[in-house]
């Protein structure tokens, strides 16, 4: 552990971190909506907090070793999402708690989109900015960690997936050096976001809400600037261009990487990962078509196609925006459809859930055990795209599905105990660990009307989606502080 | 002619077997003195033990003057390289090696002139899969050998009581099927060779070879024999170069199952082959038959390095309710003890890869050689060159050739066109003739009519 090096890479952290409090208040200049004093204050104090960490140790130059990047990770998410929530608290009209804003700042930088603000409609333009931004920086994260950070420590057989798959995927570490991936990755981010802004302005959003949306949108956020979400511009256009951008962010982006050196779409339909996200996400559209189309529902088969498609993309990826109450549909629907997410974006990607490899392999080592039920003798390998995945990497996911499966049950009965209904309890923590947003029952709108500690109690559940939950829970172990 | 062989392994010794005896002179190279001195014990040859690819050892063997060198050593590279010094240093005309890793194949401007001088690469590897893979497409087909690039097969086929057209004679053929063209092009009856006529009688248990275009075989052969299903179901046992090679061609068409007794092997096969079931055993455990259906199996190959485990897995196999059995057996004396016995066909890599090696070998433009019978007889595809005076062939009607006594010309592709040889067919310059030997050793005479005259320049 090298406490010394760690305090200085939070306290550089920290005053980045307070940079991005400056954008809001240009927004809240523009539009004069007295929210400047706010994230002033806010600005100041995280700048002073980095600094007076930094300060100190600006000199050392110690090594960060592999286990301190755990650490560091995890601060990076808790720490800058309790500054996230100073705004919201500062804000005079908005009269939040401080738990209500560390819950919308979290939310907001784990991607989760699950808000407890109604009224989003009436809400000054900077706060509103504000938390498109906080998604948009939580994508930025997610991103880097994902592709760049994890699989060096090794979550959840990340690493050997990387490592040991074919194709595309092989230069998936896209050039040799650790800062060089993260700055082509980053440009790739930004390139989406634009694509994306421009899409929506020339759907016909306005300029401000082109930027908020297209920011949480390929964040795989799911904030919206409307209490309506995307349902608010009654517009098939925003929703077709929604549609394709959450579909692209919810890929790998070493694909995109690759696909935008080589000048080649058939980058995406060679990996199997995505062959197979793109497949599962058109499948579920079209059962909830049927089903909305046939149950009497909707009517109109096109409005049912319509509706079920972009539902299912939005629930499928994790991002949780809504054109329509989808929390009312009848049936097995919303439980199908959360039950989507628990597959959630491909691997390396902003999406949140188990990642769509990982359910692959879990397919495949399944029908495994069904074949050698058959054939006892028979040598039968798991493979991703031709090439045999070890048995190392298969247990990793078993492992990962194991904690998943069983942090999601004790999440759900701390949340029971606490008083909630069991539909509620049940969709809150799939849409906060899967990093979704809006869950079903009480929580189908917002999360306003839940007790603190649930609100806590979340908050836990989405930084552990978020991070894999292997990189929180291992600094939960005894033997990570031992020396 | 005179041919260097680098490598006294399995092809190299069976090539050198099979060039020897006919009168070329063959000098062995390997590294091992104590496979060459057993060699030398056995054939009449000279051998040098050394390193293929060193120039010292190169001329040692004769490279100055030599007419051919074949490198088949177990590596690649050694092969490659041999072939290149042989190139740069003493101007072989002819270099034949054997690549066997598809690396290097599937580029095939490595080959060139200027890069690698090779002439010939051969892969006996492939050419015993592309044999057994050819026999599993024709169901009871003792062999199914291809001409004129696969536009002509001669089709070796066992009459058996039933078929319509045994004990009838030959020329009944035509009117049984008047759509369909073939030719007999030779008998075996106990052993013997008989030359066919139109009056000669198909008996059962005769060995028929004819001739005719790939999509009429099956035709043909439902005359001769009641036809057997096509199979669905394959079984392996050895997952060597060529079972994997094997299961790899036939798992998009087929059922396959492939045995291999080497858990590391069997797991690596398992991560190359994406359809076939890889099973760890023992191919002679009948626990692992019984467990993997083997009653329902339409062909179990044999296909490990060991020819007792071969024939005796295939026997148990066969014991077991498996409809046809094949096995891989380098010994000729085995071949010959099993084969129609309760083995249904022996498979003797010698016998597939040798012809093409003799290709190159025989004067004359000879395109396809296929040793048939052990050695005994031969099929020859010669293209015809000159004109009416300078060619014995050309311009000439097939009665009119004088073929050497135990000859048949089956049949004649011209172009793309595929001609069923009968009397009155006029052979035409570049015509590739198909001719069936019956016995080899008339094969100078063959050779002697394919030659140009002097005044052909």
């Amino acid at each position: 552990m090298q406490p010394i090096a760690i305090q200085r890479i939070l306290g550089i952290l920290l005053m980045l971190f307070s940079i991005t409090m400056l954008p809001p208040i240009f927004v809240s200049l523009i539009y004069e909506d007295g929210g400047r004093a706010a994230f002033a204050a806010a600005f100041l104090l995280t700048f002073s907090t980095g600094l007076v960490c930094w300060l100190p140790v600006h000199r050392s130059r110690r090594e960060l070793r592999l286990r301190d990047g755990f650490l560091v990770v995890v601060l990076f998410w808790t720490v800058l999402g309790l500054f996230g929530a100073l705004p919201l608290a500062l804000h005079d009209d908005l009269g939040m708690s401080f738990t209500d804003a560390a819950f919308e700042s979290i939310s907001g930088l784990t991607t989760t989109g699950a808000t407890v603000i109604t009224g989003l409609d009436q809400l000054p333009h900077s706060i509103l900015y504000y938390r498109q931004q906080l998604q948009w920086l939580g994508g930025m994260g997610i991103i880097v960690l994902a592709v760049a950070i994890l699989p060096m420590l090794g979550i959840g057989g990340m690493q050997l997936y990387r490592a040991e798959t074919p194709g595309p995927m092989k230069d998936s570490k896209l050039t040799p050096r650790i800062t060089e991936t993260a700055k082509a990755l980053w440009y790739i981010y930004l390139g989406l976001t634009v694509m994306c802004a421009l899409g929506y302005w020339l759907a016909g959003m306005n300029g401000f809400d082109a930027i908020g949306h297209s920011f949480s949108t390929i964040a795989i956020g799911g904030f919206s600037t409307h209490d309506a979400s995307i349902g608010f511009f009654d517009s098939t256009l925003i929703e077709a261009v929604a549609i394709l951008f959450m579909l692209l962010a919810g890929m790998n982006f070493a694909l995109h990487f690759i696909a935008w050196r080589s000048f080649s779409v058939v980058v995406y339909l060679k990996d199997s990962e995505a062959r197979f996200y793109l497949g599962l996400l058109l499948f579920i559209a079209l059962i909830t078509s049927a089903y909305l189309y046939f149950s009497g529902n909707i009517s109109n088969p096109m409005e049912a196609v319509e509706h079920a498609l972009f539902q299912t993309v939005s629930i499928g990826t994790t991002t949780g925006f809504t054109t329509t109450g989808y929390a009312t549909w009848p049936g097995l629907l919303p439980v199908l459809l959360l039950f989507v997410s628990f597959v959630g974006g491909c691997a390396g990607s902003t999406g949140g859930g188990m990642k769509v490899i990982r359910f692959i392999l879990l397919l495949k080592q399944g029908f495994r055990e069904l074949s050698r039920l058959v054939h006892p003798s028979a040598q039968i390998p798991v493979k991703i795209g031709n090439k045999a995945m070890p048995d190392r990497v298969i247990n990793s996911v078993w492992g990962f599905f194991s904690a998943y499966v069983a942090l999601f049950v004790i999440i759900m009965l701390i949340l029971m105990a606490l008083g909630m209904d069991q539909v509620t309890a049940f969709s809150a923590v799939a849409a906060c660990m899967n990093n979704l947003g809006p869950g079903l029952g009480d929580v189908a709108a917002h999360y306003g009307d839940i007790g603190d500690v649930a609100k806590w109690v979340l908050c836990f559940a989405m930084l552990l989606g978020r991070l894999e939950i292997f990189t929180l829970l291992v600094l939960l172990t005894p033997m990570f502080w031992r020396k | 002619m005179k041919i260097i062989i680098l490598g006294a392994g399995q092809v190299g010794t069976s090539v050198a077997d099979n060039l020897a005896s006919e009168a070329n002179d063959i000098t062995v190279v390997d590294m091992d003195a104590q496979k060459l001195e057993d060699l030398q014990d056995r054939l009449d040859l000279r051998t040098v033990t050394g390193r293929a690819s060193h120039p010292e050892v190169l001329a040692r063997a004769g490279a100055e003057d030599a007419d051919m060198i074949i490198a088949v050593t177990n590596s690649d590279e050694t092969n490659m390289v041999a072939c290149q010094v042989a190139y740069t240093l003493f101007h072989t005309p002819t270099k034949i090696a054997r690549v066997r890793a598809s690396e290097y194949l599937s580029q095939s401007a490595l080959f060139a002139q200027e890069a690698l001088p090779i002439d010939v690469l051969i892969s006996p590897e492939q050419l015993v899969k592309n044999y057994i893979e050819r026999l599993i497409e024709h169901p009871g087909a003792l062999q199914v050998l291809d001409f004129a690039q696969g536009r002509v097969s001669l089709v070796a086929v066992k009459a058996y009581y039933g078929g319509p057209l045994v004990g009838h004679e030959l020329r009944d053929l035509r009117t049984h099927m008047p759509t369909v063209e073939s030719r007999v092009a030779a008998i075996f009856r106990r052993g013997r060779a008989i030359i066919p006529e139109g009056t000669t009688v198909i008996e059962a248990d005769d060995e028929v070879f004819f001739v005719a275009a790939k999509k009429d075989i099956r035709a043909v052969m439902g005359e001769l024999r009641k036809l057997d299903r096509p199979c669905k179901r394959i079984m392996l046992a050895g997952g060597g170069n060529i079972g994997y090679r094997l299961a790899k061609s036939l798992e998009s068409r087929y059922q396959v199952k492939l045995i291999e007794h080497n858990l590391k092997t069997s797991k690596t096969l398992s991560e190359q082959l994406s359809r076939t079931i890889v099973l760890h055993g023992d191919a002679a455990d009948e626990e692992l038959l019984t467990e993997e259906n083997i009653e329902n199996c339409d062909v179990f190959c044999a296909l490990t390095n060991d020819d007792e485990a071969n024939i005796l897995s295939a026997m148990l196999a066969k014991r077991m309710g498996a409809k046809k059995v094949m096995a891989l057996i380098n010994r000729a004396a085995y071949v010959d003890l099993v084969q129609s016995g309760i083995i249904d066909i022996a498979i003797s890599p010698q016998q597939a890869t040798i012809g093409s090696l003799l290709a190159h070998i025989r004067r004359g433009d000879v395109a396809v050689v296929h040793s048939l019978r052990r050695g005994a007889a031969e099929a020859i595809e010669a293209i015809a060159h000159g004109d009416n005076k300078t060619s014995k062939v050309v311009g000439r009607t097939v009665d009119e050739v004088a073929l050497p006594p135990g000859t048949t010309i089956g049949a004649i592709v011209r172009g793309d066109e595929v001609i069923i040889a009968h009397h009155d067919v006029v052979i035409e310059e570049d015509d590739h003739v198909i001719m069936f030997l019956v016995d080899k050793n008339r094969i100078v005479d063959v050779e002697r009519l394919f030659q140009v005259g002097i005044a052909f320049l």
